[in-house]
């Protein structure tokens, strides 16, 4: 029998594996991200940077709530010149691995997702993840971009005229028709999707203080917990558009990545596991999921994904 | 077993170290390792590391510094403070005689070890450093658990004038068996750490970084690619001198 190969293209890219960083998950420097390649990763994305430098939320930003993580860091980030050294470095480091590197964008209003994503296209990352699924923006009472389709279209679409590096934006759980939103980002030139970001917001409650645990109050709930729901959500996405899906949210182990794929996935992005598993998460999945497919005679990938899919 | 969510304990007994140093004992216990580090959470303020001076009862030394401190130091007996943790990789007690070194409020992590340390019959021998004398803190604790205290102060008023590397090197001279245990400021570490690569002494250092989530996920905590909170925050010499 032939040993499965784990290796996929992502936009013509080649990933030696379908496993992915999640932004905002230790992606703070270049040595964390030559770190986490070196634990397996087949790409990895930086944390989200925005145009001026930000503190984010006083602690506790993210707190283990039992079934997963809840967190309001509050985007913190560097800003994007110091941002683009960082992504500099980290190209460095990453190429002799032959790891892609993803650079994770936001800004405040549709022209300043145009002016980060030229900023930090100088430090040549493999590809721009546009997250438009952060609270802080310019849509009236505080809406994600990625709440409305002619908004997260209207940010897609100055990136795409920003840049010539592939375009990766990444989608909210948070709407009530998430294949509308991956529809119109599609049409303004998104040349991948990735789904989820964090879902709710939820909020933990100090039952002997009877105050919200989070500074923020609430925030953003990602792991285990979520899992049913991205699963979904990459199903009506990749059945919705035809560029290729990075699947996010609550995988934690080479079983969960299959069911991913098999949702319409190209690659599975990683987060929350990295907190229950540590950085060597990246490597243990990848042996998991080689399992799983030689107990089921895959050979390639590409042979699970969208296996739920009917047609 | 790891608390994971803030929870309440009630501020059985304070202690004054120094004028700017209190140690706060309270009403439970955890199971933790020397070294390891718990988040202090007080609601609608902050949420901020301090190592473990004991796990049972769960004891820390706050050195007011800021406004998370200033607010600890509010507090009064009977008052509550939240805790989750125990985070990170502690000292690896090692059967050979030991020498401690402590920097200001870096003398929190090492009572706790030598206590352990003391309890596996090895013998211990502390160099404290400080300003001054009244800014020494937990001789008491040190001395209460066997160990032989040599102060340092850079105005002289007790023990040696200068720096505790300075006695700390004079220590391993005469312990050329000795394992060294470090926590303080990152120039006074750095320093040791070089000679216990000079010496060929096993050294173990307890480093700091801003801490965000303590979980090992934001990133805040990076150490040229190591993670303080959950590979650390204690470290090797060579990690020391590589990061
Ligand atoms: C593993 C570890 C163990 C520690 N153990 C102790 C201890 O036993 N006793 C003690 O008094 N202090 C300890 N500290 C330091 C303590 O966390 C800070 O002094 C405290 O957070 C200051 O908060 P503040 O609001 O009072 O002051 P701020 O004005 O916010 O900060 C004062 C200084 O404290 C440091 N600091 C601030 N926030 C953080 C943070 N989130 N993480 C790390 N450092 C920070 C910074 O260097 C800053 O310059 C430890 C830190 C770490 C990382
Ligand atoms: C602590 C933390 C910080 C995050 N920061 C970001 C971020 O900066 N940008 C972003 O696009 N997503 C961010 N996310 C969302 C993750 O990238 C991911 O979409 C989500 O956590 C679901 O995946 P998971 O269940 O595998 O964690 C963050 C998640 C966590 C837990
Ligand atoms: S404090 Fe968040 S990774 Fe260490």
């Amino acid at each position: 029998m032939t040993t499965p190969d784990l290796s996929v293209s992502l936009c013509g890219i080649f990933l030696r594996n379908p496993l992915v960083l999640a932004s905002g998950i230790l992606g703070t420097s270049a040595e964390l991200l030559e770190r986490v390649a070196r634990c397996g990763a087949g790409a990895v994305t930086s944390k989200s940077c925005g145009p001026t430098p930000r503190a984010g939320h006083p602690n506790p930003t993210v707190l283990a709530w039992g079934h997963g993580l809840i967190n309001a860091v509050g985007l913190s980030n560097p800003g994007a010149d110091e941002e683009a050294r960082i992504l500099r470095d980290a190209k460095a480091r990453l190429a002799p691995l032959g790891v892609p590197l993803i650079a994770s964008i936001f800004a405040e209003t549709v022209q300043g997702f145009g002016e980060v994503a030229r900023k930090v296209a100088e430090a040549a990352p493999d590809f721009i993840e546009v997250n438009i699924s952060c609270p802080n923006v310019e849509a009236e009472f505080g809406r994600p971009f990625a709440a409305d389709a002619r908004d997260a279209a209207a940010v897609t679409a100055v990136v795409r005229r920003a840049v010539s590096l592939p375009v990766i934006v990444k989608l909210s759980p948070n709407v009530p028709d998430i294949a509308a939103i991956a529809r119109a980002v599609e049409s303004e030139g998104a040349d991948a999707i990735s789904a989820i970001n964090t879902l709710g917001p939820g909020m933990v409650i100090d039952t002997d203080s009877g105050k919200p645990i989070l500074a923020n109050r609430t925030g953003g709930v990602s792991g285990p917990a979520i899992r049913p729901i991205a699963v979904r959500c990459v199903y009506d996405v990749s059945r919705a558009v035809r560029v290729p899906v990075i699947g996010i949210g609550g995988v934690a182990c080479g079983r969960d990545a299959a069911e991913m794929i098999m949702a319409g996935a190209t690659a599975v992005g990683i987060g929350t596991a990295v907190y229950d598993r540590g950085p060597e998460v990246f490597a243990a999945i990848a042996e998991e999921l080689l399992a799983f497919m030689a107990t089921h005679g895959y050979t390639a990938v590409s042979q699970m994904r969208g296996l739920a899919h009917d047609d | 077993m790891t608390i994971d969510l803030p929870t309440a304990f009630r501020i059985r007994h304070l202690r004054d170290e120094s004028p700017t140093v209190r140690t706060f004992i309270l009403d439970g216990a955890l199971h933790a390792e020397p070294g390891q580090f718990v988040m202090v959470w007080i609601p609608r303020v902050n949420e901020k590391p301090f190592s473990l001076v004991d796990d049972a009862p769960i004891t820390l030394t706050i050195a007011r510094v800021g406004p998370f401190t200033e607010a600890a130091h509010w507090l009064r007996e009977g008052d509550r403070l939240w805790v989750r943790g125990p985070y990170g990789r502690g000292f690896a007690p090692l059967p050979r005689p030991a020498v401690l070194v402590g920097g200001g409020y870096g003398a929190a992590p090492l009572a706790f070890l030598a206590r352990r340390l003391r309890a596996q019959g090895v013998e211990v021998s502390v160099a404290l450093g400080a300003k001054c004398a009244r800014d020494l803190v937990l001789v008491e604790r040190f001395q209460a658990a066997g160990c032989a205290v040599h102060p340092a102060t850079e105005d002289g008023s007790l023990g040696h004038r200068g720096l505790a590397t300075d006695v700390a090197a004079r220590l391993l001279d005469k312990h050329p068996d000795a394992a060294l245990y470090a926590c303080g400021p990152e120039a006074m570490l750095e320093r040791l750490a070089r000679l216990c690569r000079e010496w060929g002494t096993p050294g173990q250092f307890s480093m700091e970084r801003l801490m965000k989530c303590g979980l090992g996920v934001c990133g805040s905590c990076d150490y040229g690619g190591l993670l303080v909170c959950r590979d650390g925050p204690v470290f090797s010499a060579e990690q020391v001198l590589g990061a």
